[in-house]
């Protein structure tokens, strides 16, 4: 344990010099790609120069994102877990306020997506509020059917990968690029893979933390 | 002018100490459920440390993923693992004499689907 400690001291020190470094040499004004991003703003459909970095020009990083919650979500239900909180029925306060809640959180999901175009906003956050909805529910003790575990469940979390892979496919048969969208029609087609990739991602993150696995056809007969 | 100059910058140190020092309890703090509390509130520093950096889309971003679920999620998964636990106390405990069959039954349950 002794000679582990004494060798961990100079591989820290070599990261933390190593660290400070690359800190100090990095230049003081870089010149960054803010003005190449903000002349082709036009052309990207939205007004919101984050939205049209994530959504337009670095397209297929949201698409890998996508993909990265549902290898996440499926590295989850191989695990198996078991449903913890079956039988715990929520006190009343904790049902009225998810009753009150859930309205707006949903409300709110929706304005975050419709405003992404032109301020702060988009896909990832208004998820992100719909999955905190959904994970308000289940504290609450509300559980899926296993009926709409088995595949409609199923079907939400995989449209938003699904479609935006469709969506890059079609697109690189049209317009030769991946993920390049046609300027007239860039705002309705971002809009579009936003809105499925919104409910995906709520659906994923209220999967996530649900934790087991959905039961199987197979299973069940 | 010079006044809420002055009152920024000691907002944002106070800010980054306070975030240097909430990121080390979390990670040094022994009981579980308490390093995800400070986890949670480390976030929701980092988010108001983000707004001051003038980047308010990493800050909701931050404050709905970073402090909102990912907090719901680990303690999830606490939930998990004190279940696991307990499982694993009343199996060994089960294995000598059977005291309780009532209290054993819903174990030897999830035992199956555990299984499964």
């Amino acid at each position: 344990m002794i000679r582990n400690r004494w060798l961990l001291f100079p591989l820290l020190l070599a990261l933390v010099l190593g660290l400070s470094y690359a800190v100090l040499s990095l230049p003081d004004q870089a010149a960054g790609l803010q003005k190449i991003a903000a002349d082709k703003i036009e052309a990207s459909g939205v007004s919101n120069p984050v939205t049209a970095v994530l959504l337009n020009f670095r397209g297929y990083d949201t698409l890998l994102e996508t993909v990265v919650l549902l290898v996440a979500l499926l590295g989850v239900w191989s695990l198996g877990g078991t449903d913890l909180r079956r039988e715990i029925a929520p006190g009343p306060v904790l049902d009225t306020l998810a009753r009150l809640l859930v309205p707006v959180l949903i409300l709110v999901a929706a304005y975050l997506l419709w405003i992404g175009a032109h301020a702060p906003g988009g896909a990832f956050q208004a998820g992100a509020v719909l999955g905190a909805a959904g994970v308000l529910l289940l504290l609450a003790g509300w559980r899926p059917r296993a009926a709409l575990m088995a595949w409609p469940v199923r079907l939400v979390i995989v449209a938003g990968p699904a479609v935006f892979m469709a969506m890059a496919a079609l697109l690189y048969g049209l317009e030769g690029q991946l993920l390049e969208y046609p300027p007239a029609k860039a705002g309705t087609l971002i809009l579009v893979l936003e809105t499925v990739a919104t409910v995906s991602i709520g659906a994923t993150l209220a999967a996530l933390f649900l934790g087991c696995r959905p039961p199987n056809k197979k299973e069940h007969s | 002018m010079e006044a809420i100059t002055l009152l920024l910058w000691l907002f944002d140190t106070l800010l980054g100490l306070g975030l240097l020092w909430l990121a080390w309890s979390a990670l040094a703090c022994p009981d579980l459920f308490r390093a995800i509390v400070l986890f949670v509130a480390f976030g929701l520093l980092l988010t108001l440390a983000w707004v001051r950096l003038d980047a308010p889309d990493v800050a909701l971003a931050e404050a709905a993923i970073g402090a909102g679920l990912t907090g719901a999620l680990l303690m999830a998964a606490l939930a998990q693992l004190q279940h696991i636990r307990i499982v694993a106390a009343q199996g060994d405990a089960a294995q000598p004499p059977i005291d309780n069959a009532s209290n054993d039954q819903p174990k030897i349950n999830e035992g199956k689907g555990e299984e499964r």
